[in-house]
């Protein structure tokens, strides 16, 4: 039941290369009512790095959501979610795929390698900290995660 | 920020559920919501995949935008419907929200690993079971982008 996890601190992974959006969504997250541990990676190698407590990220732990920009240097979203929801130690844990992108093609694409939603960062600044917002919520009181 | 909506048609919301009931409830709780939609309800699993494949009673079935699913069904269960969702090049990309009562962990785990997009357990008391089918309706349709195809 919702109540029950309600008190617990949810880990975070957030990948996104933009300082600004980043920082964004930090704050976005600090504001909520209740405490997330958010760890921020640029790229989509240190993406699965992270994930698999490979190097640097040895001691990493696993996140109970994943937060994935599409555009990202050295291999981007698409890359990373295939490898994720094809990897049976990590396909479980839930992507929201964030994207500014307008191509509908691209959050196609997303849904069929099994994002589990896509959300379009609003431009307004206010609304996007509020998305934030309602995806954490949604995804610590709302959905039951594995 | 949805792509269907406002403006366009109405979202279509497929509701695979056997109880009368929660079935209402959850029609209801949608009906009063901000985002314009249209509710299709089946009662069991053969009966979703029928409606899917457009056949028999189903020819003028929509695609639907959102599929709301329970696991205890009758005649073909919700993990078999998800599996085959998920499996196929067409309907893959429909967004599919477990709605069940049941907590236990491996009936969670099973929809994961069989690509549900989310596991929503539904309350027993009824205004709490009103909630939690208006905050579905707050985040999947006004906050996440839907396939619009």
């Amino acid at each position: 039941m919702p109540e029950a996890r309600a008190s617990t601190t949810i880990d975070i992974l957030l990948v996104e290369d933009s300082p600004d959006d980043a920082d964004l969504m930090i704050e976005a997250l600090k504001e909520g009512e209740l405490e997330s541990r958010v760890t921020v990676v640029e790229d989509g190698v240190d993406a699965l790095a992270y994930l698999r407590r490979q190097g640097v990220f040895a001691a990493a732990a696993p996140p109970d959501l994943i937060l994935l920009d599409l555009h990202l240097p050295r291999m981007n979203g698409h890359e990373v979610l295939a490898e994720i929801k094809q990897d049976a130690a990590l396909l479980r844990i839930p992507v929201v795929v964030m994207t500014s992108s307008d191509s509908e093609q691209a959050l196609l694409d997303a849904y069929d390698l099994h994002a589990n939603c896509c959300v379009l960062k609003p431009r307004d600044q206010g609304q996007f900290a509020q998305a934030v917002k309602k995806i954490e919520h949604f995804w610590r009181q709302i959905a039951r995660r594995p | 920020m949805n792509a269907l909506n406002p403006g366009g048609r109405p979202i279509e919301i497929l509701l695979v559920e056997d109880n009368v009931e929660e079935a209402e409830m959850t029609m209801q709780a949608l009906r009063e919501g901000r985002v314009r939609n249209r509710m299709h309800w089946v009662e069991d699993g053969e009966e979703a995949m029928e409606f899917l494949r457009r056949h028999g009673r189903f020819a003028a079935a929509p695609r639907p935008d959102l599929i709301l699913l329970d696991l205890r069904l009758p005649r073909m269960s919700g993990q078999e419907v998800l599996a085959e969702v998920k499996q196929s090049p067409l309907w893959r990309r429909i967004p599919v929200v477990i709605m069940t009562s049941s907590d236990d962990e491996k009936d969670i785990l099973g929809a994961y690993d069989r690509h549900a997009n989310c596991y929503v357990t539904k309350p027993v008391d009824m205004e709490k079971f009103m909630a939690a089918v208006r905050s579905i309706e707050d985040f999947w349709l006004t906050i996440v982008h839907l396939p619009a195809a």
